[in-house]
């Protein structure tokens, strides 16, 4: 957890596997990258077991170079599509049961603060929506309530893609999946309006449409999390298996989601508004104007 | 010594072979190590890990991220003597694991070993002996059980805490001194007559290394053994087993 831990042993550079060696000579660990950069060094993922035009790796992918610290941060998940992305990067991922992730987080986030005290070490439960909205809403509407100090990311595809097209609570109504034949008898819960109730610092709501406003959420969220409180950024990473989008029409399906009911929206406490903006002044002052992808 | 009825011997032992921990195997004390199950001079232990790299098969080298990463002065101080070790074991190989992400959809078993599935590694190189240093104790322990029960490798746990029972020969409390000391007890095997399975000298690279020619080795490989037809068409093949890689 630190970028000692990417430092080679001596003679043994010759001996790495190829994907290691690109990692340490060429990549985020190296220099800070952006987002427009992607597909000219060595991600933090690149191969995985994702399906074809999968939306989700798209958001993580973009979600990994956003990091304000890669070599500093700790990401927790769950069973379901995102954790086969989440284990294979190059970034520490920690597995927690169906349900207790952010609990898992609560404690590693308060352990690493002791042990680590000069150093800021960023936690992000990333899971998906039964993960977080279902099966572990007590322990995410609890880690919010007790002001946590980490990130919540709920790649919200809207079912059970994993385990063959179930409803989550986060599908919405009147949709017919393989497993709910009927349809949905219920609303999509409010994960947005539950995270402004119970105090959450910083939320976000976005679509990998844009890929360089998805890594300004990601930033603000995990950087908003180490001194204010709790962050959730909620995706729409849809899944082209279960909703039978066609591979090459997955973005275009995110663009119309979006128009129709999933627009990008964002909320600060007043806190988090004020932190946010000495972060951008000091920013500004540092490197002049601000571009596109700050 | 202190003889153990169950012994920690080259398998392939079976889908679940128990843990030797369960069948009675304790763990060396400073001063002793394993082989095979039983309690034995740090020396003995030794001998039997050098014995089994000089004269099985594909003798393989898996350093772990205690290894391969420098983030503390321990680890650095030890990558010398590991490439000691190496330089005496004529036919040797360096795969190394890196880190323990599961590695899916496809590993690449001539460059890296994963712990979720090393049979795939030993298997693909026709690894019979084999050293583990510098793998972190929780993956160590599933990989050698993993290795055990699936593959004829001989396991080498030279480990940096408290040894391994599941390994065939294990030395406990290894650093960089006791590298050093096992690659003598290398030198000194070879002294005393002990004739390695592979001539010359050199580290056969692996991966993308083994593609760009970036560490030189001369070894001679010994001939495969050929089996005469005894007048069943396939008789021959099945008996040696058949070669996966075949192109």
């Amino acid at each position: 957890m630190s970028l000692e831990t990417i430092r080679v042993s001596p003679g043994f550079e010759n001996y790495l596997p190829q994907e290691y060696y690109d990692l340490v000579r060429d990549s985020q660990f190296t220099k800070p990258r952006k987002v427009s950069e992607m597909g000219s060094f060595k991600e933090v993922i690149e191969e995985h077991p994702m399906c074809a035009g999968c939306a989700m790796t798209l958001f993580i992918r973009t979600m990994y170079v956003a990091l304000p610290s890669v070599e500093n941060t700790v990401f927790i998940g769950t069973a379901g599509c995102g954790r086969l992305v989440l284990t294979q990067g190059a970034a520490p991922f920690i597995y927690g049961n169906y349900g207790d992730t952010n609990a898992v987080a609560s404690g590693l986030k308060r352990g690493l603060g002791i042990r680590f005290q000069d150093t800021p070490k960023d936690v992000i439960v990333a899971a998906g929506d039964g993960g977080l909205a279902d099966i572990g809403f007590s322990m995410v509407m609890h880690s919010w309530f007790r002001k946590e100090k980490f990130t919540t990311v709920m790649l919200d595809n809207e079912v059970y893609g994993n385990t063959g097209g179930q409803e989550s609570g986060m599908t919405q109504k009147g949709m017919v999946l393989k497993m709910a034949p009927n349809g949905k008898k219920f609303e999509k819960m409010d994960m947005i309006g539950l995270a402004k109730t119970a105090g959450v610092a910083y939320i976000a709501r976005v679509v990998p449409t844009n890929p360089a406003r998805v890594a300004s959420a990601i930033q603000k969220a995990v950087l908003i999390a180490r001194e204010i409180g709790p962050t959730y950024v909620q995706a729409y990473t849809s899944c082209n298996i279960e909703y039978a989008i066609p591979t090459p029409k997955v973005m275009d399906d995110a663009r119309e989601v979006e128009k129709a009911r999933y627009g990008f929206q964002e909320y600060f406490t007043d806190e988090a508004k004020e932190y946010w903006t000495r972060i951008e002044s000091e920013k500004r002052q540092v490197k002049g104007p601000a571009t596109e992808e700050e | 010594m202190k003889r153990q009825a169950y012994k920690v011997l080259p398998g392939p032992e079976g889908l679940l072979p128990p843990p030797a921990s369960i069948m009675g195997v304790r763990l060396p004390d400073e001063g002793e190590g394993l082989l095979h199950g039983d309690i034995v001079s740090e020396e003995e232990a030794m001998e039997g890990a050098a014995m089994a790299l000089l004269t099985r098969k594909n003798p393989t080298l898996f350093p772990g991220p205690l290894m391969i990463w420098g983030w503390t002065e321990h680890t650095r101080e030890k990558a010398p003597p590991f490439f000691e070790i190496a330089h005496e074991i004529p036919g040797v190989r360096i795969i190394p694991m890196p880190d323990y992400r599961p590695i899916y959809p496809k590993i690449d078993p001539e460059a890296v070993i994963n712990p979720c599935h090393p049979n795939l590694t030993i298997w693909h190189n026709k690894i019979e002996a084999c050293i583990f240093v510098g793998v972190h104790c929780h993956f160590a322990n599933v990989t050698l059980k993993m290795i055990r029960a699936g593959t004829n490798c001989f396991t080498i746990a030279l480990c940096a805490e408290a040894g391994h029972e599941d390994a065939m020969a294990s030395v406990p409390n290894v650093g960089a001194d006791k590298l050093r000391k096992f690659a003598e007890v290398l030198r000194r095997l070879k002294r005393e007559g002990v004739k390695p399975l592979y001539e010359g000298h050199g580290i056969i690279p692996s991966g993308w290394a083994q593609q760009a020619h970036l560490t030189g080795a001369d070894i001679e490989q010994p001939r495969e053994e050929v089996h005469v037809g005894d007048g069943h068409a396939l008789g021959h093949e099945l008996e040696r087993g058949l070669d996966e890689n075949e192109e």
